[in-house]
């Protein structure tokens, strides 16, 4: 994984656009980021292998970068991906890492499912 | 003499916080204003404080605070244009413009009024902006609009120079201020930072401060518009 190439990034995108692919989508800012005294709570949400379908895929901004899908029914959203790849399988991976290259949001999108 | 103004912001309020001075001092001359409001500000933050949105009753909250707002700031005329909030920047802008730009040929607006793309902090606000001004540079030189053009980041003096045209609202501050309250499900919460004194930010303090007395617009040539707000 590396610095995410914006206009590379969108071009592999558009493998994914019109097909039946399966979604990681995830943000978190830590289990420990309630246990401070500034009153701050941990915050996470995902989704594993969503299986969606988008007829519109692009990636946006100067770093950190967003990525929106449009479905015919709704929409898919990360903001603050700094980095990205594509693996052995052909899926592709986006994820944000904070100062401390803690992961703070992760996209990922296969033809096939993602282990369990 | 300013006749027809048209307006084109993505989030109700966004008509209100930068530049409802100047509307109010438009229709209190006379002036139509039609407001061509982008999404429904779906998914912000705001609920009121104390919180009484959800995040399923928020948008039909924000059209009735848009409503009564444009009401207070004497627009007659809101086009909703059925964007999702924070999705505007994914959309073909082409198409975005394309609708933008039927309601300029039907309008015919001396003055357009827009976020200036790549100055407007929030994505949606870049993008709507970006979709205004190539809707103005697609039409021929005798149909165009005036751009005018908000800048929020706060590199804005340093990168474009001095405003245009500097707008002073005192004589319609209370119009502006009820236009604020309003928009009660956004602006509560500040509204009630600023008078107790609560509001800790210095900066936010005074940027609110100064948004009550005057407002600030750059003139933008749609001939000067980059091909994407994007690096390739």
């Amino acid at each position: 994984m590396g610095p995410l190439h914006r206009a590379e990034a969108e071009a592999y995108l558009q493998r994914f656009v019109d097909k039946d692919v399966y979604l990681h989508l995830e943000t978190t800012n830590g289990a420990y980021a309630g246990n401070n005294p500034s009153g701050s709570m941990a915050v996470c949400a995902y989704i594993r292998n969503g299986r969606v379908r988008f007829e519109r895929g692009s990636v946006t901004g100067f770093g950190p970068y967003r990525v929106g899908l449009k479905m015919d029914q709704g929409w898919i959203y990360a903001e603050g991906l700094t980095d990205w790849e594509v693996d052995d399988e052909g899926r592709l991976l986006f994820a944000g890492h904070d100062g401390d290259g803690k992961l703070a949001i992760s996209l990922e999108l296969s033809f096939q499912p993602f282990e369990v | 003499m300013v006749n027809r103004v048209l307006v084109v912001l993505p989030h109700p309020d966004d008509e209100t916080f930068g530049c409802g001075g100047t509307i109010a001092k438009w229709t209190k001359s006379g002036a139509e204003v039609v407001y061509m409001c982008g999404t429904l500000g779906q998914m912000g933050r705001n609920m009121g404080k104390p919180f009484f949105a959800t995040r399923e009753s928020l948008p039909h909250v924000r059209a009735q605070e848009l409503a009564d707002a444009c009401k207070v700031l004497g627009i007659q005329d809101v086009r909703k244009m059925g964007l999702r909030d924070k999705t505007i920047e994914f959309e073909d802008p082409a198409k975005v413009a394309e609708q933008i730009q039927s309601v300029i040929r039907e309008f015919r607006p001396q003055i357009l009024l827009t976020h200036y793309p790549g100055y407007g902090v929030h994505p949606d606000h870049d993008a709507l902006g970006f979709a205004a001004v190539l809707a103005v540079k697609g039409l021929g030189a005798a149909e165009r609009p005036e751009i005018y053009a908000h800048a929020i980041t706060h590199n804005r003096l340093q990168t474009l120079g001095a405003p245009d045209i500097e707008v002073d609202i005192a004589d319609v501050v209370q119009t502006k201020i009820d236009a604020v309250k309003a928009h009660r499900s956004q602006s509560e919460g500040m509204m009630k930072r600023l008078a107790d004194g609560s509001e800790s930010d210095e900066a936010v303090r005074k940027r609110m401060e100064q948004n009550f007395k005057k407002e600030v617009f750059w003139y933008y040539n749609p001939d000067h518009l980059p091909d994407t707000l994007w690096l390739s």
